[in-house]
């Protein structure tokens, strides 16, 4: 019987006393009333369970196999018993032909900030951070932000355009089709794109549960497109001033003054793939700019023009929004960098880990500035630090995982992570931040983050200074 | 002149040092066959943007009395009218006083206590808000005001703001002594580390925090400073489903332990699927109407064909100022469908 009950955690009852305690499976199929009659000891009912656990794993057949009842004691029925996957006949290719994550896979979707936003077409949905894995965002998991809703733009009837904002700054104004843009040389390169506004609504308090939303508008792909300084200087435009301005054929028109700087460096790209296929509608089809290292408000998506100029734009999104609030009452303009930055993606917010042992921190590190040096993570809330593992080849303004091995005793605990980029810009603490930006900036919010781990196996949102 | 100018000359005094970037594209045939020349015509189509030196501006005018017919027609149903209005975007008008218009320095933003930013607060060039006007508003409609109707359409805002006086005509010729009463036009900061480069545009200032590597006893204490707020907890929907069941970890139960039970209707399914439960809680009013309340609304009523008709159009109105969007995409099986479980309760198992 030893063995068993390490099959079946569900018999240790201190687990149990514990209310909103989610089991491992397949005790997470038992009802509250199921579980307590385990506690009391009701054994010969877990058996039943488990077959009716494992019916439910193969698709709700109720009690498909009902008739091949296996006694628990002798073993894991999901091994013992066999299952319809080993059994009988998959399905053929091409059932889908554009694949789909797992049914199983229900969880991990793109989620909107309740309240945050009145309208859904002037508004955010955030990534789910914890639950992915690796640097790479799956497509459909990227991270929304429209400022007056979103086209699939047919790709055939789309334009770009190069003009300068005086005539003399580009001599041959031209269009391109997408057929010429693809004619182009590319390059591919995976970079991070981070709203500005990202982890905007913790400023002055913890204001919301999870990693999705403390973080969540933040992604990193691998790009396809052609640099910017070929088009400009396909169409003879006079490379010495200062700015470039981007647009948007969408609704809201998007503009925002891009640093020419970025575009002699072949840094900034007019990008139609996104992981190896076409950007999604929702991030720019059939083109969108790519600006590594700064805030996501101008990579503009469905790109229709860049304007070469000498002075920079003071775009609705330069003068009104994306301006950030000092103490002193002045805003600071044209903030584009986003700073060096990470956050522990498991265990976090609104996670329960469900038992004491072993464990993998896990989270994410990014810098507008460049390379991912180095992360550090503290269990203690800050008081003593270790360097985390960190996953490479670490790429140049792209997220870099890192990762820590933690044995949690079951005590309370502060998680925090702090990274370094090769700089040596190190990530402040929030008391630290504040005391430069105060609490009203709303953009650019890289304080380091910290999740409380309760006794219970609770992790939530806490704020240390 | 205003402050810009002067922000600009260490850009300009650049320009004038040696270049260190390579010159200008040798050949312009280099991709033959790529791209076409762009005719006069398609440059002044897309060519709309206005700088704050006013460069781009289109030649026209439009008095405070215009403005407010235009504005009660098309601008008043988002933004109040006057400008006031908290419900669907953040208010355009208030919060500037007189002394501000002296200054160039909202003095509110100074204030911890001050509730919210209005747009007239923040701004500091009034070429942003001709532009932003001209090519986003109105917001379900861009870029269908005339030239002369943005002017009218800035000309009232100004009015609401104080700024300028109820028989006033906004042009192009008077546009930049309007721009030395912008109330916040002295606001606006460009001393920071986090414009890429050294173009000259920010005064660039190392980064303004200085955190070091700490390993070890780096502080006596970690003291948590502030948690999630109890209404917080619950704000974000079902966290328990929020984290893939399997794994390191779980999502935390619901308030009282409960772990939520997955729906099982196949309805609640379609409605999550469309993305109704964005703006409507089934129990609840989010953005929309809670589903209970159109319900109890249209009880006893034959209201199915009507309310799928409505789902698929949009509307705004009858439950109050906040637009539903058009659902096009949405089947009329579905609206259909949905009309009826909607109306029935919104069952969820």
């Amino acid at each position: 019987m030893a063995k068993n009950e390490e099959l079946i955690p569900v018999e240790t009852p201190e687990g149990l006393k514990k209310p909103g305690r989610i089991q491992k499976a397949p005790e997470n199929f038992l009802t509250t009333t199921e579980i307590e009659q385990v506690t009391k000891g009701r054994r010969d009912f877990l058996r039943g369970s488990f077959v009716a656990a494992v019916a439910a794993v193969t698709g709700r057949q109720a009690f498909a196999q009902s008739s091949a009842v296996v006694d628990a004691s002798s073993g894991d029925p999901y091994i013992l018993q066999p299952q319809t996957w080993a059994t009988t006949l998959g399905k053929g290719v091409a059932t889908a032909p554009y694949g789909l994550p797992s049914k199983y896979e229900s969880e991990v979707i793109r989620r909107p900030s309740p309240g945050l936003t009145q309208t859904t077409q002037s508004s955010v949905s955030f990534s789910p951070l914890q639950s992915m894995f690796g640097i790479i965002t799956a497509s459909g998991l990227h991270f929304e932000r429209h400022h007056q809703g979103w086209y699939d733009i047919d790709p055939a009837q789309h334009r770009f355009m190069v003009n300068g904002s005086s005539p003399e700054f580009v001599k041959n104004p031209k269009v391109y089709t997408m057929d010429d843009i693809m004619r182009m040389p590319f390059v591919s390169r995976i970079h991070f794109i981070e709203c500005g506004a990202n982890t905007g609504m913790e400023w002055g308090n913890v204001a919301v549960p999870t990693v999705q939303y403390t973080h969540g508008m933040l992604s990193c792909s691998e790009f396809t497109g052609v640099p910017l300084r070929l088009l400009l200087e396909d169409c003879g435009a006079d490379m010495t001033k200062k700015f470039v301005l981007a647009e948007g054929a969408d609704g809201s028109a998007m503009t925002r003054t891009i640093p020419m700087e970025m575009v002699l460096n072949d840094e900034v790209l007019v990008a139609y793939g996104m992981n190896g296929e076409m950007m999604r509608p929702e991030n720019g089809y059939p083109l969108r700019l790519v600006v590594p290292g700064v805030q996501g408000v101008s990579w503009v998506k469905w790109l229709r023009r860049v304007e070469v100029g000498d002075q920079p734009y003071g775009a609705k999104d330069e003068a009104v929004h994306y301006i950030d609030l000092m103490p002193d009452g002045q805003h600071r303009q044209y903030t584009s960098i986003q700073e060096c930055k990470s956050v522990i993606c498991t265990p976090s917010g609104g996670q329960k880990l469900l038992e004491k042992g072993y464990y993998t921190i896990s989270g994410l590190a990014w810098s507008g500035r460049g390379r991912i040096k180095r992360v550090d993570v503290s269990t203690d809330g800050g008081i003593n630090w270790k360097t985390a593992k960190i996953e490479g080849p670490v790429q140049n303004k792209a997220l870099t995982r890192f990762s820590l091995p933690w044995n949690w005793e079951g005590k309370t605990a502060i998680l925090q992570s702090r990274a370094v980029d090769e700089t040596g810009y190190v990530q402040p603490t929030y008391g630290q931040l504040r005391a430069v930006r105060g609490t009203r900036s709303i953009y650019h919010n890289n304080a380091i983050q910290s999740w409380g781990v309760a006794e219970n196996g609770d992790v939530s949102n806490v704020q240390v200074l | 002149m205003f402050k810009f100018s002067k922000a600009m000359k260490p850009a300009l005094t650049l320009a004038l040092v040696p270049l260190i970037f390579a010159a200008p594209a040798m050949a312009a045939d280099k991709y033959q066959g790529v791209g076409r020349a762009a005719t006069p015509a398609e440059i002044q189509a897309w060519d709309i943007d206005v700088r704050p030196d006013f460069k781009g501006l289109p030649k026209g005018s439009g008095s405070v009395e215009k403005g407010q017919v235009i504005w009660e027609e098309k601008c008043a149903v988002c933004h109040g009218t006057f400008g006031e209005n908290n419900t669907v975007f953040t208010p355009l008008i208030g919060g500037t006083t007189k002394e501000d218009i002296k200054t160039g320095n909202v003095a509110n933003l100074k204030r911890n206590d001050y509730p919210g930013r209005t747009t007239i607060m923040k701004v500091s060039s009034l070429s942003t808000l001709w532009d932003y006007i001209h090519r986003a508003m109105p917001w379900n409609a861009p870029k269908t005001l005339s030239d002369d109707d943005v002017y009218a359409v800035l000309a009232y805002m100004l009015n609401l703001a104080e700024i300028v006086p109820d028989d006033f005509t906004l042009s192009d010729q008077n546009i930049k002594d309007v721009q030395k009463l912008m109330p916040n036009r002295n606001g606006m900061t460009r001393k920071h580390a986090m414009w890429p480069g050294k173009s000259g545009l920010v005064t660039a200032t190392p980064p303004d925090t200085k955190n070091t590597t700490c390993m070890s006893n780096c502080k006596p204490a970690a003291k948590v400073s502030s948690t999630l707020p109890d209404y917080a907890q619950t704000s974000h929907g079902e966290l328990s489903t929020q984290t893939r069941p399997f794994g390191q970890t779980r999502g935390q139960g619901s308030a009282d332990g409960a772990v939520a039970k997955p729906s099982h209707n196949p309805d609640y399914a379609l409605a999550e699927k469309s993305g109704c439960l964005a703006c409507h809680g089934v129990n609840q009013k989010i953005v929309g109407p809670g589903f209970n309340e159109v319900a109890a609304k249209y009880k006893g009523q034959d209201m199915a064909g009507k309310l799928a008709a409505k789902i698929k159009s949009g509307g705004v109105g009858v439950w109050g100022a906040i637009p539903m969007p058009p659902q096009a995409d949405l089947k009329d099986t579905d609206a259909q469908a949905l009309a009826k479980w909607i109306l029935s309760g919104a069952p969820t198992q």
